[in-house]
């Protein structure tokens, strides 16, 4: 399975990256994915995540092909 | 219904009145309320000056999320029109940062569809303001309260 992770904003910068693929057959959720990214640390409460530009929550499931997001609360307006 | 990302300044009055004689010229005679919400970058924050902005987005979900809050917001009040501008990129103070114009047949409509519209915006869309302060940066963490 491969899935195309991005990060935005302070998060982004925090990461060191824009974007990575990431190939796994062990990931089957969003927190799965966040955890393999991040050396099996919990991801943060207050992170928003996005699979193929759409809100879940953390518990979702992701496909093969699915570009999920993670970013910190929104800003704009 | 129109929704625009911008990296350059712009003037929403004429925006406006450019959409309301080129797009509801069919709609003559049917609205009677325009309201209309403009955000404009303040030179201030949490006691700090602030010199600029950054503008980030998600491009392409920045547009469908704004599409979806529209949408709900049509479902609930019966709205002709609806503009969105929204700025991205580099912003200075005085500089206007987003634009929300809605026309209907009366009043409450065009009102509470605006205010519900830039409450969902700030909670939902995909933005992320850089303040750019008299030393170094820092992300904005939350909306004001309004």
């Amino acid at each position: 399975m491969s899935i195309r992770v991005r990060y935005f904003a302070s998060l982004r910068e925090k990461m060191g990256r824009t974007e990575e693929d990431v190939s796994s057959e062990d990931i089957s959720t969003v927190t799965d994915l966040w955890k393999a990214v991040n050396e099996g640390r919990p991801m943060p409460d207050h992170l928003l995540c996005a699979v193929n530009m759409e809100y879940v929550d953390a518990n979702s499931t992701v496909n093969d092909g699915d570009e999920v997001a993670f970013f910190p609360p929104v800003t704009g307006g | 219904m129109r929704i625009e990302l911008r990296e350059s300044p712009f003037d929403p009055y004429a925006e406006v009145s450019r959409f309301q004689s080129e797009l509801l010229a069919p709609h003559t005679g049917q609205y009677g309320a325009t309201s209309l919400f403009v955000g404009t970058m303040r030179d201030f924050n949490e006691g700090d000056t602030v010199e600029k902005l950054w503008l980030e987005h998600y491009p392409g979900m920045t547009e469908r999320e704004l599409a979806r809050i529209l949408d709900e917001a049509a479902e609930r009040w019966p709205f002709l029109e609806a503009l969105v501008i929204h700025r991205f990129g580099a912003i200075e103070p005085g500089e206007n940062i987003v634009l929300i114009a809605i026309w209907s047949a009366h009043r409450s409509a065009s009102m509470e569809a605006t205010r519900h519209i830039i409450e969902a915006l700030k909670h939902r869309a995909p933005f992320w303001k850089r303040e750019t302060l008299a030393q170094g940066y820092r992300w904005v963490e939350k909306n004001t309260a309004g």
